[in-house]
């Protein structure tokens, strides 16, 4: 082959690859875009008619705002949560030498998996049982705070390990005092690792089934994760027109949130996860 | 993220060239031998800012963890004789999960599994996604990112239902656009159901680990190779390769744990048919859920543990060798 030939070849197996790859990860999405607007939906993607009556289900279902409320309260306080005691955290672990850090902080991470597995879920709900914390969000809050900790430490962390301590030291020779180097020096710097942080905990308890599910008795305290699957006729066929609007209402907010962080702050790890 | 840690150690541990050679990629190592504690924060400061987070960790973390551990010494059930009494069994858990042919068969498709969707199917597809979309136009750029990003964030609930829709024996997306009528995916071919499904839901973050690893490549480099000749696939292999070998076993590390305890694909199969899918998460869940058997199943677990950490200290062997043998 010459080399405009071979070059040709490979820009259109590029071309292939790239639009099979559109395909592959736009496929499943496509029920998501289209469903909600179609007259009578079921699992069929289909392009027949335009319609917005299907989001009126959404205001008869009792449920279905509440739950995006408990959703957001869930989310938004175990993001708070995490943010703040994972910044104080990471920031001491990262500056004051402690020994055996970084084996402890392994160790957790690798607990934190199985405390979000299911087998954990016994112990968990019979400790909450006896704290009284069963079917309280506050509840649901402090064990999803648990489990994300370590590895929100363990990201913030290498954050804070990007500053160049000639910051702080420069501070500090202009006898500036430890709150104020924490104010003015460090907190400015890391504010975008805390916002990466904090999103990416607001995603991963928005999406949570499995503890809201255990923890929480009550339908009107339970998040859109658990409501999600409640909601079927009465002869057990699931009620597509809610499903479907509801799951575009459910995902907005997580998308929106992840683009307005992700183009502010970008999602680079520099710094971060290195080798 | 931990893997800085044997880079500073060996800033510490080694001579003073190593240190120097260290100090060139990182302020770290060598600083922290000047100051142990630049802030001026003080030992009970730290404390005080550790704490909270250590508490409410060890609370709601290590102590269900170690109780699972525990359980799994006890013949503990929710019905029949286990749950009356609770004896003392040892490794009598242990001993029966390692001697059941299904918890092998389940070993056997957790491995099948980890390695077709995570450690070969995220972990490759990331890597040329990641490296087509930093030469890529804009506009293709921006679309493919969106969509891999999208398969990422969106809610595991909603996604259950997109896949349902995409696979569905009668009104499925995937028999109309083949034209195959009533092909049940899920029956008959679960495996490379859920391995396909983990590579749709988990490739992004590993695009969006090496598109951040593939900018820390010098350009100057890639510019010295292709002037000397290289193609781009002798680039690749020579240049970014080696650069960012340790971004590569950090990400293998992160999905190959992740995927490990993964529990979604249970939404789409459910372990069926008859256990043809039945990975680690979803078995140990039938067992100590489902079946009540509470001691057995957490036995499983810590042996899912082990096996994690086997793997973790197999990946953070390979790091460590590979920063020795660049400041040697």
């Amino acid at each position: 082959m010459t080399p405009v030939v071979r070059s040709v070849v490979a820009k259109i197996a590029t071309y292939v690859a790239v639009c099979l790859l559109v395909v592959f990860f736009a496929l499943p999405l496509l029920w998501l875009a289209i469903t909600p607007f179609t007259p009578q939906p079921t699992y069929r993607v289909s392009l027949s008619g335009f319609t917005l009556d299907n989001f009126a289900q959404l205001g008869d279902n009792p449920q279905v705002w509440p739950s995006i409320r408990n959703s957001l309260v869930l989310a938004g306080g175990s993001a708070l949560v995490v943010i703040a005691l994972a910044s104080l955290a990471a920031y001491a672990l990262s500056r004051v030498q402690v020994p055996g850090r970084d084996q402890l902080l392994y160790a957790l991470l690798l607990l934190s998996s199985i405390v979000t597995g299911t087998a954990a879920m016994v112990p968990i709900f019979l400790m909450l049982f006896q704290l009284g914390l069963i079917d309280r969000q506050v509840g649901v809050v402090l064990v999803l705070t648990g489990g994300l900790l370590p590895a929100a430490i363990f990201i913030l962390k290498d954050f804070v390990d990007s500053i160049p301590r000639s910051y702080e030291e420069s501070a500090r020779v202009f006898g500036a005092s430890a709150s104020q180097i924490l104010r003015h020096i460090v907190l400015p710097v890391i504010r975008p690792g805390m916002a990466t942080v904090g999103v990416w905990a607001l995603v991963q308890v928005w999406g949570n089934f499995l503890i809201p599910y255990v923890l929480l008795a009550d339908p009107r305290k339970q998040p859109a994760a658990v409501v999600m699957y409640t909601f079927y006729d009465a002869g057990g066929q699931p009620d597509f027109a809610l499903i479907s609007t509801f799951a575009l209402v459910y995902s907005v907010p997580v998308v929106v949130l992840y683009l307005v962080v992700n183009r502010r702050y970008g999602f680079a790890f520099q710094g971060g996860i290195k080798g | 993220m931990p893997t800085t840690s044997p880079v500073s150690e060996q800033g510490q541990q080694a001579g003073p060239a190593a240190a120097a050679q260290a100090a060139t990629r990182s302020t770290r190592g060598p600083t922290r031998r000047h100051d142990p504690d630049v802030a001026g924060l003080g030992r009970p400061r730290a404390l005080a800012f550790v704490a909270p987070a250590l508490l409410l960790v060890s609370v709601f973390l290590v102590f269900p963890a170690i109780w699972t551990l525990y359980l799994g010494l006890l013949d503990y059930s929710l019905t029949g004789a286990g749950a009356q009494a609770l004896t003392f069994v040892g490794l009598g858990n242990y001993v029966s999960a390692l001697t059941d042919p299904q918890f092998h068969r389940s070993l056997y498709l957790t491995l099948v599994y980890v390695f077709g969707s995570a450690v070969i199917g995220q972990n490759v597809l990331g890597f040329l996604l990641a490296w087509f979309l930093s030469r890529a136009d804009r506009v293709v750029r921006s679309v493919l990112t969106i969509l891999v990003l999208l398969a990422w964030i969106l809610p595991g609930s909603v996604v259950a239902f997109l896949w349902q829709a995409l696979l569905d024996r009668r009104n499925g997306t995937l028999n109309a656009l083949l034209g195959t009528t009533d092909q049940a995916w899920v029956l008959d071919h679960p495996m490379w159901v859920i391995v396909i499904f983990n590579i749709w839901r988990g490739t992004a973050f590993s695009v969006l680990l090496y598109t951040a690893a593939l900018t820390s490549v010098p350009r100057s480099h890639l510019e010295v190779a292709r002037m000397a000749g290289a193609s781009s696939w002798q680039q690749l292999r020579d240049v970014v390769l080696p650069t960012i070998r340790g971004h590569i076993l950090t990400n293998t590390l992160l999905i190959t744990l992740w995927t490990f305890n993964d529990f979604s694909p249970y939404l789409l199969t459910a372990g069926g048919p008859d256990g043809a899918s039945e990975i680690l998460p979803i078995y140990i869940y039938r067992e100590a859920i489902i079946g009540g058997h509470l001691g057995f199943g957490s036995a499983i677990s810590l042996l899912l543990l082990l096996t994690n950490l086997v793997i973790a200290v197999f990946y953070i062997r390979l790091l460590r060798t590979r920063s020795r043998g660049q400041e040697a």
